[in-house]
C-alpha cells in the first residue's frame, strides 16, 4: 500500500516539475555540466589552485555535485586534490 | 627490493630561512636520493607564497616541489627526515605514477574514441583546425552580424 502511495506521490511531482521544474525557486537554472568532462581535464592537479578555487565557496567547504553539476567520476577526484591542498595550505580548510 | 615509482615530494620551509638555507635541504635531499640509487627527476622552487591558513604562526612559506622516480623505502626516509627538520613546517609525499597512467590512458580512449566516431561518419579521423564546436573566433558570440555592418 505504502508503494502505491508512494508512487501516485511521485507521479505528481513528476507533473509539477514539467509544469515549473526549471523555473522553481524564481530564477532561471542553466543545465549544469561537468567541468572537468567539457574541458578534457583528465588529470586534476591538487597544486593547481586556479583550477579548485571555483569548488570552493566562500566558506571553504567543497561545494556539492548538485551545485557545481560536476560528474560523479571527476567529483571523486576533485575531493582528494582539495584535499591534498589542504593538507599544503594551498586552499583553506575553513574560513571565517 | 621493491620496484621503483615516482613520486611528487612537496615541503614547505620556514619564511625565516635563507636562500642559502633553501638550497642546503634541496642538496640534502637530493644526497638521500643518491644514495638510494634513485632520480630525482625535476625540482621546482615556487618562491614565497601565502599561506591559505597559519601553520605556527606563520603566514608566508617557500613551496618546493621535487619530482624522484625511486622506491617506497625512499620515501619513507625522506619522509622521516622531513619531520625531524625544524625548518620545514608542512611536506606531502604523494605517488603520481598510477594516477598519471589513468590520466593518459583516459585520453587515448577518448582520442580513439573520437576518430572511430569520425571516420563511422565518413570524415578524417584527425578535426581539422578550428572544426570543433567549442572553437570561437575570438570575438562576442554574433557571428553572422559580421557581414551586415
Amino acid at each position: 500500500m505504502s508503494d502505491e502511495r508512494g508512487g501516485r506521490g511521485r507521479k505528481k511531482d513528476d507533473k509539477d516539475k514539467g509544469k515549473d521544474g526549471p523555473r522553481r525557486g524564481g530564477f532561471f537554472r542553466r543545465r549544469r555540466v561537468c567541468k572537468f568532462c567539457a574541458e578534457k581535464i583528465d588529470y586534476i592537479n591538487y597544486k593547481d589552485v586556479r583550477l579548485l578555487a571555483p569548488f570552493l565557496p566562500e566558506r571553504g567547504k567543497i561545494q556539492p555535485r548538485r551545485i557545481s553539476g560536476t560528474c560523479a567520476l571527476h567529483q571523486r577526484k576533485l575531493q582528494t586534490a582539495i584535499k591534498r591542498a589542504r593538507q599544503l595550505a594551498l586552499v583553506p580548510y575553513v574560513t571565517d | 627490493m621493491s620496484t621503483p615509482r615516482q613520486y611528487e615530494l612537496v615541503y614547505l620551509v620556514t619564511p625565516d630561512a635563507s636562500e642559502q638555507e633553501v638550497t642546503d635541504l634541496h642538496t640534502q635531499i637530493e644526497q638521500i636520493v643518491q644514495r638510494f640509487n634513485a632520480t630525482l627527476d625535476k625540482t621546482e622552487n615556487w618562491g614565497r607564497r601565502k599561506l591559505a591558513y597559519e601553520i605556527g604562526h606563520h603566514r608566508e612559506a617557500t613551496y618546493v616541489v621535487e619530482t624522484i622516480t625511486g622506491t617506497g623505502e625512499l620515501m619513507k626516509e625522506i619522509d622521516r627526515r622531513l619531520r625531524v627538520i625544524d625548518q620545514v613546517i608542512r611536506h606531502l609525499v604523494v605517488r603520481v605514477d598510477e594516477e598519471l597512467r589513468v590520466a593518459e590512458r583516459t585520453r587515448d580512449s577518448r582520442k580513439a574514441n573520437q576518430a572511430r566516431r569520425r571516420v563511422a561518419r565518413g570524415l578524417p579521423p584527425e578535426p581539422a583546425p578550428g572544426e570543433s564546436r567549442g572553437d570561437h573566433d575570438g570575438d562576442d558570440d554574433r557571428d553572422g552580424m559580421e557581414v551586415q555592418r
